[in-house]
């Protein structure tokens, strides 16, 4: 939508040529490990007309699905690990014969960093292209955009990022963590072992960090003992002069930072806390919105110390992590780094091939009341599986961040938390 | 030189005016909705609101020479104007009832506002919400046109400051997400008068409305054009200093002139949200509002027809571009607009006088003239009058 952004599509393009070359390596390191679904289901491909009643597009060799992200604007950074993401596994998938014995094939389409930008390509590809699902959208705006005209059109939409809950659909699978997942947890750790009492919240002002303070705020009063608020603050997307909270931070010395501050605010955050001699190995902090992929722009040596509630690092240490670390870096190039959310956005393709499988339809209302109960036990992130809610169990990790930019994982809930889009007491 | 000025008295639109608006009804009422499927056609009617707006801005910059770059804020505020009825609409009791306190809009839910802020309340009424889709850019143009024209203010400066607007308004509108819904905007409009605005039937149904607006809106842009007050507003223009030793308020014309092109956009920003089913403060800022002018700039700024058809073919591009080449698509536009600039600054229209206009002028009995564009040769002086104007 504007003509400013014509660096990141700079970068998009050089983006592009190397998809070009790395598209044809095929992705082998995963499809070892996906023996569980290498059943020869997919050898006999069931009739065109039997699993697709709705006219969508789906053809006996191919089924046509939709990447709708933003790959211009300001968005761009953040949304490009989520759409490389998707490609391996629209990739993988194929490699191992497709779903129901045909090929995906995907129609890509530019959100440009531009809510209605998001609604009318999702309307494009809902109703133009006829896609089978849409593996899509980042920011909560852009999902509020679209989320109607799914609705309306009857499409069925990936959405990987964590976010601030609020929101259920037949038409949405929310394969992040919604606000109480990402959140509650964190809190209980920090106040056990750091011995949290205070807390500041700080945000960048829009419903994401707001929803996310309310729900800290009441956990913090409500459900910790003798702990307490003492600064809540937001600012608007893009700020970057922090140094009166910062200073105020200082004088209210705070056991807990809790910040949920995002984009390019980041940068600016954390360089001024250091400069303002914060030591975030003295001082804790706890964050919401720092994965790997921010810290490529923050700086390792900005953020060490720090701790990130996720429930996916790059770092996890586990057979499945390690085969999709390798199988994005091969198709990437070895610098890219993996955040939580592109790792969600991962999950999208696999969770709706199995559903599509397990309906034996690509038809979306099928696919819709089959969701629940979907488990993929080949996350990177470990087991996952699919609440009737259509969000994910999934555990709550946070990882300290080391000087180069990754995490250490200091901690693990040991269970699967359930998703609760409407928590009670919270709202 | 005496043509238009003599069809002017009888009637304020010249035979070939006329014949153009016809051509123009034709392609939106009768060419495109024949050739185009549903889906197409509600996107050339989500490009002709943007149509509403590059015509305030010819008048505005092309014949009164006040260049905005903030236009976007009156589409906004009429699009928010219409989005907050629908909104409300949208938010019945039985709606809503998941919510904290059901019976408000969603957001305000989301934000912890457990009662309807007082100026929500009036836009209960259809028949206010109409009225203030013009009256309140109207009015805020007003204040500003006020404050900046009548200290004569004008030029690069103006422009500086309407982009100024641009980017306060958006900055209040985020900041002010309770109220507002913030980046988001306000989302998931539903209804009008019970009437679903978001099947393929009300969409045909409201883009022949938002033709049959822009068109009665062409034709007001016409009359003020003929009239004695567009006569008034070209030789501002050109001459500010010699309008103004003549014995006129210079500024109350700017004014009125800045409040027109601001209640054109607002009925604009009404028709979007009606048509798309949201409004966000991305159609507010200095981005949307800078493109804005690009649209009147590619269709030719003194030509009200031409800045219809550049709004078309700049969207139609970006669309199209975008659909073919999602990583690249904003080169191709950019390649555009350099064009526009280098190979021929006035514009679609200014193609049309060049090429087309000369063959066509004995049918019109020689009435036809060369465009002057004020940047590239301003007139000499004397020629302030009546004429310089397509």
């Amino acid at each position: 939508m504007s003509s400013n952004n014509d660096n990141s599509s700079k970068f998009s393009a050089t983006r592009r040529k190397l998809l070009m070359g790395m598209a044809a390596l095929p992705a082998v390191p995963l499809l070892s490990q996906a023996g569980l679904f290498s059943t020869p289901a997919f050898a006999q491909a069931p009739a065109t007309s039997a699993v697709n009643t709705t006219g969508l597009a789906v053809t006996d060799t191919e089924v046509t699905v939709g990447i709708l992200h933003s790959v211009t604007g300001t968005m761009a950074i953040s949304e490009t690990g989520s759409v490389q993401a998707e490609k391996l596994a629209i990739d993988q998938i194929n490699a191992m014969g497709g779903v129901l014995g045909r090929k995906i094939k995907f129609i890509q389409e530019d959100g440009a960093s531009d809510w209605p930008t998001f609604a009318e390509k999702a309307k494009k590809l809902l109703v133009n292209d006829k896609v089978a699902a849409i593996m899509g959208c980042w920011t909560s705006a852009s999902r509020k955009a679209v989320l109607p005209v799914v609705e309306q059109y009857n499409g069925m939409l990936y959405y990987p990022t964590f976010y601030e809950g609020l929101e259920q659909s037949k038409n949405v699978i929310y394969t992040g963590q919604e606000a109480t997942q990402q959140i509650l947890a964190g809190l209980d750790w920090v106040q056990k072992t750091k011995a949290g009492k205070t807390f500041y919240l700080i945000g960048s002002d829009y419903i994401w960090p707001r929803t996310s303070m309310k729900i800290a705020r009441k956990h913090i009063e409500g459900h910790l003992k003798d702990s307490s608020v003492v600064g809540e603050e937001y600012f608007p997307l893009g700020h970057t002069q922090f140094n009166s909270v910062i200073n105020k931070i200082k004088l209210k010395k705070p056991d807990v930072i809790y910040a949920a501050v995002v984009g390019g605010s980041n940068v600016a955050f954390y360089k001024q806390l250091k400069a303002a001699g914060i030591d975030l190995s003295k001082q804790t902090l706890l964050t919401i919105s720092v994965t790997e992929d921010e810290i490529d722009g923050i700086g390792g040596e900005n953020f060490a110390g720090a701790y990130s509630c996720m429930k996916y690092f790059q770092s996890l240490d586990n057979p499945n992590n390690k085969d999709f670390v390798a199988a994005f870096k091969k198709m990437w190039g070895e610098k890219t780094v993996i955040g939580d959310v592109t790792q969600a956005a991962y999950l999208g393709p696999w969770l709706w091939k199995m559903t599509v499988e397990k309906a034996g339809s690509f038809d979306v209302d099928k696919i819709a009341a089959a969701s629940a109960g979907i488990e993929f036990s080949k996350a990177p992130e470990g087991y996952v599986k699919i609440h009737p809610n259509h969000h994910l169990w999934s555990k709550t990790r946070v990882g300290q961040a080391q000087l180069d930019g990754q995490f250490k994982v200091v901690f693990e809930t040991p269970d699967l938390i359930e998703p609760d889009p409407f928590p009670k007491g919270y709202q | 030189m005496t043509a238009p000025v003599k069809s002017g008295r009888t009637f304020f639109l010249r035979p070939q005016d006329m014949i153009g608006i016809v051509i123009l009804a034709i392609l939106l009422l009768v060419v495109l909705p024949l050739t185009l499927d549903n889906f197409r056609l509600q996107f050339v009617g989500k490009y002709l609101t943007y149509a509403f707006v590059a015509l305030g801005l010819v008048l505005c910059w092309g014949y009164a020479g006040i260049l905005s770059l903030g236009q976007g804020v009156f589409f906004g505020l009429g699009g928010y104007c219409m989005a907050m009825f629908l909104k409300l609409e949208a938010s019945s009791v039985e709606n809503t009832k998941i919510q904290t306190t059901p019976g408000i809009p969603d957001f305000m839910d989301w934000n912890q506002i457990t009662a309807l802020p007082w100026f929500w309340e009036p836009f209960r009424s259809f028949g206010f919400t109409t009225i203030a889709v013009v009256l309140v850019p109207a009015f805020f143009a007003l204040l500003v046109g006020y404050a900046l024209f009548k200290r004569r203010v004008g030029g690069v400066y103006f422009a500086i400051i309407t982009q100024a607007l641009a980017a306060i308004m958006t900055i209040l509108i985020i900041g002010q997400q309770g109220y507002t819904g913030g980046i988001n905007g306000i989302t998931d409009l539903r209804t009008l008068h019970g009437w679903d605005i978001r099947t393929d039937s009300a969409k045909t149904v409201l883009y022949f409305v938002c033709v049959a607006l822009l068109i009665g809106c062409i034709l007001l842009a016409y009359y003020v054009k003929s009239s004695k007050l567009g006569r008034i507003l070209v030789a501002m223009r050109d001459k500010e200093d010699r309008v103004r030793f003549s014995g006129y308020d210079v500024s109350s014309f700017k004014i009125f002139v800045f409040c027109l092109a601001a209640s054109l956009s607002a009925i604009g920003g009404a028709m979007f949200t009606l048509q798309v089913g949201f409004m966000s403060p991305s159609f507010v800022g200095i981005v949307p509002s800078i493109e804005m002018v690009i649209y009147t700039a590619v269709g030719g700024r003194l030509s009200i027809l031409g800045a219809i058809y550049g709004t078309l073919l700049v969207n139609w591009a970006k669309t199209s571009f975008s659909e073919s080449f999602p990583e690249l698509w904003l080169f191709g536009l950019g390649g555009m607009f350099i064009a526009v600039v280098l190979i021929f600054p006035n514009g679609i229209a200014g193609l049309y006088q060049v090429y087309v206009a000369p063959h066509l002028g004995p049918l019109f009995g020689g009435a036809k003239r060369k465009v002057t564009p004020p940047a590239a040769t301003p007139p000499a002086a004397g020629s302030a009058a009546p004429a310089a104007a397509e």
